[in-house]
């Protein structure tokens, strides 16, 4: 099975922590893939893996083999600066820059890399802000400071700021961690809406969102993949011990 | 509204597409970005470096002519050549520890008074104006110091202590105003709100929980402060009086203007007095032999050597006791 | 009972020499401030701006030269000092950890404590004595070699505050380290670190000890950097300790002029570093 991101064998340590174990697994393109476990269990290390923020960490080593498109992540011809453009990354928290306006965060990608033409600015702004639904509250407001956002407005701009970079996977570590109920349930959907055109991975320490956002689940425990396969299985019928003792409540 | 949306997004691809040739130079920039900002960072060092090797070279000449006499012997007299520097260490070295001595317990005494006792806007009124006479320019408080302080010391005080101390060596002679007591107070002046800032740092970084522990046994607010806030602080609070006293010793405005800049040894304290970097002042600009230069820039050795003993010793403590107060406790 | 008694005037005499020390400590302030104000608004007049220094014996005249070669000194020592200290506080900061990083802060806390005269002496044998003359091309070297230190320990401070998911988002988006550095980090901390950049300008502004071997001072205009230069802090200096009353109010109403420059340099940092 050729998936559009693929693990193989891959590690990754932190001086002599030994955090994500020799898990191989597939991600699909344009599904999402959840990856539950307890906290401390690897899933954000592996997720971090994926767009090389481990690069930044000196004592973090990234062991085995990533391929993306069919493509070694770690191969020296690999530019990382690059493929975090292809690999887009949502945080668990909030974080537009404070400094900038909503329009200028949305098209943060662009502008600090380049100057850019106003009109195609204009348009990655209005449509950015229509998929993740945030045009309607924002669109009188636009020069505003991006922080007088709520924290759900936050969350859904940061998505429009990873989109608006045409990356191909989005990588999401519990996005919704600290957000409210009914926010939660927008980024819910915008999840479901936004995998007909991207691949996305989501870290979740919920097992409802998992279940509900996902077509695909992994479950880690301990730095390993304990089971992975599509999340109705996962949830009903899960092959390991382990998995079902987490999913029911019973550890984690 | 789907298709208009696809069709917008073709024009975020091309615009994705402008980027996509710059990508390539991304980590050779960074590379460079390292490197540029290393070398900034790294300029402060070769900056230090450079100071120390200037001032070790220029002084050659002197040290290699004088050797220790250069320390022990007090003649200074560019005309005959002949170069000791023991009135001035004598006089930096005492201005000095005196100054300490007045501003250390006024200094603590209010860091005290402003974190233990004042009410909380009487305290920040107060250590904002303490920060105040931070930002003072040295000149300042030597104008302040020749044209008023001085003159007060003058008519006033040194009349009284010669009148009722005058047979003891500290208070023999003639009331001159500028002198060694001038240059102490306004040393200890400018060194107080040093003192009394870190001091303060350090006392606002004592846990609550120590308070609170003192008071539930009973302890009066002086017993608190005698059991709980000043073991908890001593150390911050004298790594304060070190770094005032590296202040001290460097201070060269406000000291030149009011000690009188007489190269002599005396222990009283009417006497003018001179200090090392006064004596550089005076006559670094104006030295005419290579060897009255290169005298004063063995001065300036000595005084760049002694200072650096003390920051770095300063340093350390104040560096071990936030950094432990930070970890949450001692 | 009489143990209580005891332990209650010891508690009070003790807050008492603590109030007491707060006193004297604040009496040399606040006559420092008086005199400063009484001498120093009797003695200014718009000629104080406009006029330079008359000859002895002549009253009236002014500083203007002084205040024209302090601003220009000020102005050189910032193009050579921040740059240092900005972009080497980026690299503290982004290449955090080594036993580089630990190098340059130790140098730099040193070097802020070394006494500034020693740093006049160090640009005059660097600048003055192979350009065989005093000039304010060395006086700003010598100021510079004071700013340096403390705009990297209060930069870096503020970028240390700048939280590491800002820096995550943009890296994630596929900016490159350098751009996400000056374009993200220095940008969000740019409150905090004009706020240093001004303190930094005010501990220049009053600094005269550098100046004595390197600028000089000038009795007359001179905008040539390669020429002695006049700075107010000199001029205070050597016409507080001229014998001439004439010379003594010029010299009150310059300390005012350096004082409220400072101050207004001051309270303007904070009210920025507030805001932020």
């Amino acid at each position: 099975m050729n998936g559009k991101v693929t693990l193989e064998n891959m590690s990754v340590h932190f001086g002599n922590n030994h955090a994500v174990k020799n898990v191989s697994m597939d991600f699909a393109a344009h599904s999402v893939t959840a990856i539950i476990g307890p906290s401390g269990c690897g899933k954000s290390t592996l997720l971090r893996s994926l767009n090389r923020m481990h690069d930044l960490v000196p004592s973090a080593k990234v062991s085995g083999t990533i391929l993306v498109d069919g493509k070694n992540l770690y191969d020296r011809s690999i530019d990382p600066v690059a493929i975090r453009r292809k690999i887009g990354m949502v945080f668990q928290k909030p974080n537009p820059f404070p400094a900038m306006s909503i329009y200028d965060n949305v098209v943060a990608g662009y502008k600090l890399n380049s100057r850019m033409n106003r009109a195609v600015a204009d348009e990655i702004v209005e449509t950015c802000l229509k998929r993740v639904a945030l045009w309607d509250e924002v669109k009188d407001r636009l020069k505003s400071s991006a922080m007088d956002l709520s924290g759900g407005q936050q969350q859904r701009l940061c998505i429009a700021r990873t989109i608006a970079v045409q990356p191909e996977v989005i990588l999401m570590d519990e996005p919704c961690s600290a957000l409210d109920p009914i926010a939660t349930l927008k980024i819910e959907e915008l999840i479901e809406e936004l995998k007909e055109r991207f691949t996305i991975i989501i870290v979740t320490h919920n097992m409802q969102q998992a279940a509900r956002v996902s077509d695909s689940t992994a479950f880690m425990y301990m730095g390993e993949l304990v089971e992975n396969g599509a999340t109705k299985k996962i949830f009903t019928t899960p092959e390991k011990k382990q998995t079902e003792d987490y999913i029911t409540g019973r550890f984690g | 509204m789907l298709q208009q949306s696809s069709l917008t997004m073709k024009n975020v691809a091309i615009a994705g597409e402008e980027i996509e040739s710059q990508k390539s130079r991304g980590s050779n920039a960074d590379r460079i970005f390292r490197i540029v900002t290393a070398s900034f960072a790294g300029a402060v060092l070769v900056i230090l470096l450079i100071m120390v090797y200037e001032m070790v070279m220029q002084s050659v000449p002197s040290i290699t002519k004088f050797h220790w006499d250069f320390l022990t012997k007090s003649s200074w007299d560019a005309v005959q050549g002949e170069f000791g520097a023991l009135p001035f260490l004598y006089g930096s070295v005492v201005s000095s520890a005196l100054a300490i001595l007045v501003a250390t317990p006024l200094s603590v005494g209010t860091a005290l008074f402003i974190t233990e006792i004042a009410p909380k806007s009487v305290g920040n009124i107060t250590a904002s104006l303490i920060e105040l006479l931070a930002a003072i320019p040295s000149v300042i408080y030597g104008l302040w110091g020749v044209l008023v302080m001085a003159p007060w010391l003058q008519k006033t005080v040194q009349p009284w202590l010669v009148d009722h101390f005058g047979s003891t060596p500290f208070f023999s002679g003639a009331p001159y105003g500028v002198s060694m007591m001038a240059g102490v107070l306004i040393l200890a002046i400018m060194i107080v709100p040093i003192i009394t800032s870190i001091s303060r740092e350090v006392l606002l970084a004592v846990p609550q929980s120590q308070r609170e522990a003192a008071i539930a046994l009973g302890a009066t607010k002086w017993e608190m402060i005698r059991m709980a806030v000043l073991p908890y602080g001593r150390s911050g609070v004298f790594g304060g009086v070190i770094l005032g006293l590296g202040r001290a010793i460097g201070e060269t405005m406000a000291v030149t203007m009011v000690i009188g800049n007489t190269p002599q040894i005396s222990l009283s304290l009417l006497a003018p007095a001179y200090t090392m970097p006064s004596v550089i002042a005076n006559e670094f600009a104006e030295a005419t032999s290579n060897l009255h230069s290169s005298a004063l820039m063995e001065v300036g050795l000595l005084l760049l050597i002694v200072t650096l003993i003390i920051n770095v010793f300063a340093r350390l403590l104040i560096w071990k006791v936030t950094k432990g107060a930070k970890g949450g406790g001692v | 009972m009489q143990g209580m008694t005891v332990r209650h005037i010891k508690n009070h005499a003790a807050r008492a020499i603590m109030l007491i020390a707060t006193l004297i400590l604040l009496t040399p302030l606040c006559l420092i401030f008086f005199h400063l104000l009484k001498m120093g608004f009797s003695s200014l007049s718009l000629d104080f701006f406009t006029q330079i220094p008359k000859p002895t014996g002549e009253s009236g005249g002014g500083m203007a030269n002084g205040i024209f070669g302090s601003s220009l000194l000020i102005l050189f020592a910032s193009l050579l000092g921040l740059p240092i200290g900005v972009l080497g506080a980026v690299y503290l900061t982004e290449f955090n950890g080594g036993r580089f990083a630990t190098t340059i802060r130790f140098s730099a806390d040193v070097l802020a404590g070394v006494p500034s005269i020693i740093t006049g002496m160090v640009a005059y044998s660097l600048l003055v004595l192979p350009m065989k003359g005093f000039s304010a091309l060395a006086g700003a070297v010598a100021l510079s070699l004071i700013m340096i230190p403390i705009v990297l320990r209060t930069t870096e401070e503020q970028l240390k505050m700048v939280p590491g998911t800002l820096r995550e988002a943009s890296l994630a988006l596929g900016v490159p380290l350098w751009r996400t550095s000056l374009k993200v980090i220095l940008v969000s901390a740019r409150k905090g670190v004009i706020t240093g950049i001004l303190l930094a300008v005010a501990r220049i502004a009053g600094e005269s000890a550098p100046l004595l071997f390197t600028a000089l001072g000038n009795q007359f205009w001179s905008r040539n950097l390669t020429e002695p230069i006049a700075a107010l802090p000199l001029q205070i200096f050597s016409f507080a300790i001229a014998p001439y009353e004439e010379w003594h109010r010029l010299a009150w109403a310059g300390a005012l002029v350096l004082v409220v420059t400072m101050f207004t340099l001051n309270l303007g940092a904070r009210l920025i570093g507030r805001r932020s």
